[in-house]
């Protein structure tokens, strides 16, 4: 477990210190961009810009779960040392970044059309049914004790989680067209321009952001599995 | 036929083995002491493929249908009849002639009549006894004992004695127990555990 | 070939065992049609048909759930599964016999549910029939793989639910959409993807979740 240099775990080629700053200048780019540079939305104003973030929080939380699924598989396939944790530490981040999605979500709800929550919202009612499951992930890794069965079940169910995506979002797909017929009509953007450069930085803010935050918990949990190596020798 | 080397396992916050090394032949007798909660059962389950060990390489040279495992628990459905919890495991083992085979098991070990009983009805060596039939039932080249004495009658450790008697040399034992003087003369191989 | 023998003996003891201790079905029964009778009362007059199909799918999710919490209980108190699993047979063969199972006493309390439900709310169509059947055999095979999972942990019975449900979900909507859309045949569809798809899943990753 312990690898080279005395280092814990497996040697990450882009060390901490430069993801933080990088992070930091990143989020202060985009930052600045969405609230000074980027153009007015036509007809939802300064309180569209809310979007950049939740657009790309959202896709970095299905990176996330993607790559847990990703981590789970080579845990339970190559049984790969550090895939447990790794896989964990992504569904974590997932669903921090999902609880993310929820917040801004029902902040532009709330801003767009005065209702916290808006069933129509595919991708919103999408996230809830995740954020469910995977908060049911983190209940099901906290009733078994730590070993070689908590890391398969914890597999296992990363891997159920990912294909649970297409499939819920299929469904919601479906629903809607079952229970709201009235659909609330949004101006598509012209997503030229300064806009695309606002949306791109915000993106790659928040994927370096989520990468950061990755290695500093799974370093602490590596760290944390060694102690407890170390304590039960 | 085992070859296991710096056995180790965890259980959450306990450790319950340590750097364990077992070597048993074909045809040996292993016999594992030590007292309650140093790890037998563990142990036992590990080499039975039960379990993983979380630390340590184990080689078992048989394949899972060949092993024959008795455990703390009878590993019986209660709501079934003795008759057709040897049917099921007839079947899952792939038995040929499987009710002759039941039969003269049921037989030896005194459950004959008592076949068509539920086994919530069974008393507790009744139990053990038919927990043994079951063991015994696809004639596994290594049997993998948890305590076997421990919930037998009188009857029924005659019956093992017998069994153990006919057996050893021809098969391989992994045997559990707190009393060790019962199989002592069998053992080839002992593993104390602390 | 062998293995659906192992399935088959396995499933035997299942149906078996429920024949001899005639506990879960008849909860079911009772469960199932105390539950259209609490919808009677919580259901405004006037409500649309879209609501009470509704309130069937809530009725058979948490009958399901009944059965499910069920299905590993004798495995469990007596560790019988250790002897399951250490048979020669595949593993995916034990989740697999389960399911067949756990369908059939769904089904059974279906045949039951159905007509009752007719009776008290609105006729059961062609198509939502077609969508219980299907869902059923989603809720089987995820229901009885997550049970399984359950049944290893510390908390048992009430992660059941938990892992269940949001799994669930789009079962609800595709059995929803069968019984009600003008088009059902798409619901339909959505079934047979998520029970393929699902079923695929449970029966490779099974092994993996019964060995410590």
């Amino acid at each position: 477990m312990s690898g080279h240099n005395g280092k814990v775990g497996r040697a990450h080629r882009i060390p901490l210190p430069t993801l933080a700053v990088a992070t930091f200048v990143l989020v202060t780019l985009a930052l600045a961009l969405v609230f000074f540079v980027a153009p007015n939305d036509a007809d939802q104003g300064f309180r569209q810009r809310i979007f950049y973030f939740h657009v790309s929080i959202a896709f970095t939380s299905y990176l996330c779960f993607g790559a847990g699924a990703w981590k789970a598989l080579r845990h339970l396939w190559k049984r790969d040392p550090h895939a447990d944790l790794e896989s964990y530490v992504a569904v974590h981040q997932g669903v921090i970044f999902g609880a993310l999605v929820l917040l801004t979500g029902t902040i532009w709800a709330k801003t767009s059309w005065g209702h916290w929550w808006v069933w129509s919202e595919d991708q919103l009612v999408l996230f809830l049914v995740l954020f469910l499951f995977y908060a049911a992930y983190f209940m099901l890794r906290y009733s078994v004790d730590p070993g070689p069965q908590r890391a398969n079940m914890s597999a296992v169910y990363a891997l159920f989680g990912v294909v649970l995506v297409p499939v819920s979002f299929m469904a919601i797909r479906l629903s809607q067209r079952l229970i709201h017929p009235q659909v609330f009509t949004r101006h598509g953007a012209n997503f030229g321009g300064w806009i695309l450069v606002t949306y791109l930085v915000a993106q790659a803010a928040v994927l370096v952001l989520a990468y950061t935050l990755y290695r500093v918990e799974l370093t602490g949990k590596l760290i944390d599995a060694r102690l407890r190596e170390l304590r039960l020798a | 036929m085992i070859a296991a080397r710096k056995l180790g396992r965890v259980f959450g916050e306990k450790r319950v083995l340590r750097n364990v090394d077992l070597d048993v032949p074909d045809g040996g007798f292993a016999l594992v002491t030590g007292p309650n909660g140093s790890g037998k059962t563990t142990l036992l389950r590990i080499c039975a493929g039960l379990a993983q060990p979380t630390e340590g390489e184990l080689h078992v040279d048989v394949s899972r249908e060949r092993i024959g495992f008795l455990a703390h628990d009878p590993l019986v459905y209660r709501e079934l009849t003795g008759l057709e919890n040897l049917e099921l495991y007839g079947r899952l083992y792939r038995i040929a002639e499987r009710k002759e085979r039941i039969g003269m098991l049921l037989e030896r070990f005194g459950l004959w009549d008592a076949r068509h009983e539920r086994v919530s009805a069974y008393s507790r060596g009744m139990t053990q006894r038919l927990a043994l039939c079951r063991v015994l039932l696809h004639e596994p080249e290594l049997l993998v004992l948890d305590e076997p004495y421990t919930a037998l009658d009188t009857q029924g450790a005659e019956l093992l004695d017998a069994q153990l008697q006919e057996l050893h040399g021809a098969r391989t034992f992994l045997v559990s127990t707190h009393d060790p003087q019962r199989v002592e003369h069998f053992a080839t191989t002992g593993l104390a555990l602390a | 070939m062998t293995y659906v023998a192992d399935v088959s003996a396995l499933a035997r003891k299942d149906l078996l065992l429920e024949l001899r201790a005639k506990d879960t079905l008849p909860s079911m029964l009772l469960f199932v049609v105390s539950v259209f009778v609490v919808f009677h009362f919580s259901l405004p007059s006037g409500s649309s048909d879209v609501a009470a199909s509704g309130l069937l799918w809530v009725a058979i999710i948490f009958t399901a759930l009944l059965a499910l919490g069920r299905a590993f209980v004798p495995e469990r108190e007596q560790h019988v599964l250790d002897a399951l699993v250490l048979a020669p047979c595949d593993r995916s063969a034990i989740w697999l016999a389960k399911s067949i199972a756990t369908f059939a006493f769904l089904a059974a309390a279906e045949v039951v549910a159905l007509p009752v439900f007719a009776l008290f709310f609105e006729p059961v169509s062609g198509p939502m029939l077609a969508g219980v059947a299907l869902a059923d055999v989603g809720i089987c095979a995820v229901g009885t793989f997550v049970g399984a999972t359950a049944v290893a942990t510390r908390a048992r019975e009430l992660l059941l639910p938990l892992l269940f449900l949001p799994l669930a979900i789009p079962l609800v909507i595709g059995g929803v959409g069968a019984s009600v859309a003008t088009d059902p045949a798409r619901y339909l569809g959505f079934l047979g993807l998520y029970d393929l798809l699902f079923a695929l899943l449970c029966w490779a990753a099974f092994e993996y979740v019964v060995v410590e």
